[in-house]
């Protein structure tokens, strides 16, 4: 069988020793249906002699009854497992293979071509270095072959091999393979793959497999196996910074306390400062524990056990990092969803958000877009169906350590389970926090009116509505604040009907009433600010004076305000509470306009003429007011 | 002259000792794949080409040595994955179990188990599901074993079998299968209530394991649905599971056969002397070699029992498990002779002689 290694039969000391060097690659394979898959992966062990005698009996019996290839053996049936697989000749799920050779141990994920089997695809790519995507020469770049580049290229692999298979059918022609090949690298421009590798190559008999074709004199590449063998995907470097996510307190007894778990990116060394994240707590390497005795230093994919030098709360859940250079922490992320249940997902239903170590309860706060895998482009969509690829932000109960996932595939994904069946009906990869810790001193920040309005994901502000009684500053209010609502923001209201039956049930509507009542609104709109709302005062406040006393309460471009400019006799008009009647009646004392003055503001941020435009429309202008100064700038809705 | 003829030997013995191709490391230190070939040829370069050449490789070597003395080879790996499995299932699962067999996988699981968890002991006991027809040395090593590595050791014998009188000779080995291992299995399962069982099983050894997951989810009626399966990303195992319900855990889904037998030479590990050859009285039936294990093996008229040089590739019920004969008297010796043979490893199984998809449809019923 494999490895016709001398040594075997010579020296099987030497040959065990010379085997353990052996390094170790992933790979998945991926292509349409009918590519050749299958074909190329047994013909991969069929070469590399790595089929026994009963398996290739037994294929040569099976490809007689079942076989597609007529007298030839049908190497597709070594791997393809399931029985329903064989009866519909394809692959329904992702079956994992393994062989080795001289130089390296390999595991190949086969995953299957079919369109709805999105989700198998990315489960094998996920644990993948290096994918093959297989192309059928005779039909070039399919929308298949780009939603795989696609689906690896999200998952993270950073090496490509474009297999054109089935050269054999146009006798090698080298112009039908620059073709493919050039489609192949114009589209991937926006993949984001480190290497793209192009082979010619025919699985069903073998060329460029295993070894160099002699029908294809033109390719001086490497053949499949070479660069497998070869490709250097350690991107891995020691130089990342340390990360260990604790998966199991280690207690064996009162003297001994130590955290398990499997280095995710970096080195440690014994005595190392590092910091726990999300606590904070900080502490030192005391001893790295392994069975086989204490390490010095360990490195990225080793499971080890550390203690430290102090005793600090840590548990599950918990990331370990260099403490110059900690991970980030948070509950509310951007990330691509992938989605993989029959049933589809809802924003804002409950889920649980499993990380590497961490288990949360979570939903979906929002649903971007979906991205169309064909031509990548983004789609307006409420939920995400089986296999469909989603942006999203998230929201979680209870925040994680994490970094994205394009720089730590291992601390920057995530599987989501339902709660009720306990499927898993999704996974993720985080992009970044929506709410940024911009250091890592967590334990000494504060909460402070940007802490808390940053949580709302606004810029907190006080709009301060001035114009005559019955001027439709209510109205306009009114709409603004259940337009902002709509748009996810945090808002309250001050008017006359909340605050003059309580607060300011003492003042009446003298001179000095009306300041000390704008005064005590002033003070109640500058602690929602300060508490983050998006602040709304709509109150007649006839003087300049005072108006300018509430906006010298709050911090510059914290005051917006908006007068709402109707003339008198138009108001008067509309009277809709009857006020300005009773007013000229003289049933009503000191009526703003009737009796009292009313002082239009000089420079107001925003005027409204509402003989000239609806209230609608009003609202509209001041929400796009409030969007253009920045306002609304958290995270997109 | 000798800086380059210098430069190129350094750069052929990194290449040898990095494993990259001399094209490849033409490429890198050069920018070109046929650089060094050229040179080689008598090629020259400018002086600061040569420079540059020679300081990048300089950097390389440094790297090299620093890097081989942290690489991970591949047993490493897959040592880490199977702690990294264990580990996670004795975090998440509420009364987890290691399925201990005996046999060569398992005792390479109970020695990862030893590791994962040093220096506590591991945080779940062993089951054995015992069929009452194992080979005596099974029991007497298994006994041994659980005793020094410390763990609690549970034993589960299907009763009814036994009332039954069931055994491989009397009801066949399709029968017997499946009352004392089968149906073993599920009783033992369902009267401890474990939630998460780990098994040995490799994805090499069969072609419907090779889709299996690593956390392989079962019914309350301990069925497996392979068209159901959870999908698996990452390292990130879900290991959530309703009251009755319960996973199966393969923390040697990665490992080959010849893995396995390498990890066993180099760490040492302990196994029953049943897998090295040695005389053992031996009879014939339909073309398998069956041990005289104990007196109720009925020996028929035209069978006799002769002594051979014998050795077990697989170890399960005696009257089930052929033995080939062999000369491999030590573990070298095992492994030469598996690396030069050329039949798979499960026909010594009487199981598997079924039609094609028997292994999963067994396991569809509850089948480990």
């Amino acid at each position: 069988m494999s490895h016709m290694d001398d040594l075997i039969a010579k020296d099987i000391h030497a040959y065990l020793t010379a085997q353990e060097h052996k390094s170790f690659l992933r790979f998945i394979t991926c292509g349409s249906v009918d590519d050749g898959k299958s074909t190329l992966i047994g013909r991969l062990l069929y070469d590399a002699k790595l089929i026994y005698e009963d398996q290739l009996a037994k294929i040569e019996t099976d490809s007689k009854k079942s076989g597609t290839q007529g007298d030839k053996i049908d190497l597709a049936l070594l791997v393809d497992g399931l029985a329903a697989e064989r009866e519909q000749g394809i692959t329904i799920d992702v079956a994992y293979r393994f062989f080795s050779t001289d130089k390296r141990k390999f595991i190949v994920a086969d995953t299957p071509g079919h369109v709805q089997y999105t989700r198998n695809m990315a489960t094998g790519a996920s644990t993948a270095d290096v994918a093959v995507l297989l192309i059928d020469a005779r039909y070039g770049v399919q929308d298949q072959t780009r939603r795989h580049a696609y689906i690896v290229s999200l998952l993270g692999v950073k090496h490509v091999v474009v297999a054109i298979n089935k050269m054999d059918l146009n006798g090698f022609d080298q112009s039908i393979y620059n073709e493919i090949e050039v489609e192949f690298r114009e589209f991937a421009k926006a993949l984001n793959f480190a290497e793209i590798t192009c082979i010619p190559m025919s699985a069903l008999d073998g060329d460029n497999v295993t070894t160099q074709s002699e029908n294809a004199p033109w390719y001086k590449g490497p053949s499949l196996l070479d660069y497998l063998e070869h490709v250097d995907v350690n991107a891995a470097s020691l130089d990342a910074p340390f990360r260990m996510p604790v998966q199991w307190v280690n207690r064996p007894n009162l003297n001994f306390r130590g955290f398990s778990g499997t280095i995710a990116s970096g080195t440690v060394s014994v005595g190392d400062e590092i910091i726990v994240i999300p606590s904070g707590k900080r502490s030192s390497v005391k001893e790295i524990v392994t069975y086989g005795g204490n390490k010095d230093v360990a490195v990225e994919g080793m499971a080890v056990t550390l203690t430290l030098t102090d005793e600090i709360d840590i548990s599950r859940g918990d990331i370990i990092c260099r403490k110059d250079h900690p991970s980030e922490q948070s509950d509310q992320f951007q990330a691509h969803i992938l989605w993989m249940d029959e049933r589809e997902l809802y924003p804002g239903r409950q889920y649980l958000l499993k990380t590497t170590n961490k288990t949360v309860p979570a939903s979906v706060s929002n649903l971007k877009h979906r991205v169309d895998i064909n031509d990548f482009s983004e789609v307006a969509a409420k939920t995400l169906g089986l296999n469909e690829i989603g942006v999203t932000t998230l929201s979680l109960s209870a925040p994680i350590a994490f970094d994205p996932y394009n720089i730590n595939r291992n601390t920057g994904s995530f599987i989501i389970i339902d709660k009720q069946t306990n499927q898993t009906v999704g996974v993720g990869m985080i992009e970044y926090a929506l709410r940024r810790a911009s250091n890592v001193v967590w334990q000494d920040l504060d909460v402070n009116k940007a802490v808390r309005s940053e949580q709302k994901n606004q810029k907190p502000v006080l709009l301060w509505f001035t114009g005559l009684s019955g001027s439709g500053k209510s109205t306009i209010a009114n709409l603004v604040e259940k337009k902002l609502l709509d748009l996810g923001r945090h808002t309250y209201t001050l008017d006359g009907d909340n605050v003059r039956h309580g607060l300011n049930r003492d003042l009446g509507f003298t001179k000095e009433d009306r300041v000390e009542n704008i005064r005590r609104i002033g003070e109640v709109a500058r602690l929602m600010v300060d508490a983050g709302l998006i602040t709304i005062a709509s109150f007649i406040s006839p003087y300049r004076a005072e108006r300018q006393m509430a906006r010298g309460l709050l911090a510059e471009r914290e005051f917006v305000e908006i007068y709402v400019n109707t003339p008198l006799d138009v108001a008067e008009k509309r009277d809709v509470k009857g006020l300005y009647a009773k007013a000229r009646a003289g049933e009503i004392k000191n009526f703003t306009g009737i009796d009292s003055e009313y002082q239009a503001p000089k420079n107001p941020e925003i005027e409204v003429n509402t003989v000239k435009m609806s209230a609608d429309k009003a609202a509209e202008m001041i929400v796009a007011y409030l969007e253009k100064h920045g306002y609304l700038s958290g995270f997109e809705t | 002259m000798s800086l380059i003829t210098d430069f190129i030997a350094r750069a052929e013995v990194f290449a040898k000792e990095s494993g990259q191709s001399l094209s490849t490391v033409s490429r890198k230190l050069l920018n070109d794949g046929k650089g060094l070939s050229r040179l080689k040829e008598g090629g020259q370069c400018t002086l600061k080409t040569l420079d540059a050449a020679r300081a990048k490789l300089s950097k390389m070597e440094v790297e090299l040595t620093v890097n081989s003395s942290l690489n991970m080879t591949h047993l490493d790996r897959l040592e880490a994955e199977s702690i990294h499995i264990m580990r996670e299932v004795a975090a998440q699962c509420d009364n987890p179990v290691m399925l201990y067999s005996v046999g060569k996988d398992s005792s390479v699981m109970l020695h990862l188990a030893e590791k994962a968890f040093y220096p506590s002991k591991p945080p779940f006991p062993l089951m054995h599901v015992d069929t009452t027809w194992k080979f005596k040395e099974m029991i007497e090593f298994r006994n041994r074993r659980a005793k020094a590595v410390g763990m609690d050791l549970i034993v589960h014998i299907n009763q009814d079998g036994v009332r039954d009188g069931v055994g491989p000779f009397t009801h066949g080995s399709a029968v017997h299968t499946d009352v004392m291992k089968t149906q073993g299995l599920k009783q033992a399962l369902d009267a401890h209530k474990f939630d998460a069982a780990f098994g040995g099983a490799r994805r090499d050894e069969e072609k419907s394991r090779a889709k299996e997951r690593i956390f392989s989810f079962r019914s309350e009626a301990h069925r497996w649905d392979a068209k159901n399966q959870r999908p698996e990303l990452w390292n990130i195992y879900n290991t959530r599971v309703n009251k009755g319900e319960s996973m199966r855990v393969f923390p040697l889904s990665n490992w080959t056969e010849l893995d396995i037998w390498q990890y066993i030479y180099k760490e040492k590990i302990d196994i029953p002397s049943l897998y090295l050859s040695k005389k053992r009285p031996v009879v014939e039936k339909d073309g398998v070699l069956i041990l005289v294990d104990d007196d109720r093996m009925p020996i028929g008229p035209n069978e006799k029992v002769e002594e051979k040089m014998v050795r077990f590739r697989t170890l399960g019920c005696y009257p089930l498990t052929g033995a080939v004969e062999s000369e491999a008297v030590t573990l070298p010796d095992v492994i030469q002779e598996m690396l030069l043979t050329t039949t798979s490893e499960r026909q010594g199984r009487v199981i598997d002689q079924d039609a094609g998809a028997s292994m999963e449809q067994k396991k569809e019923e509850g089948y480990f």
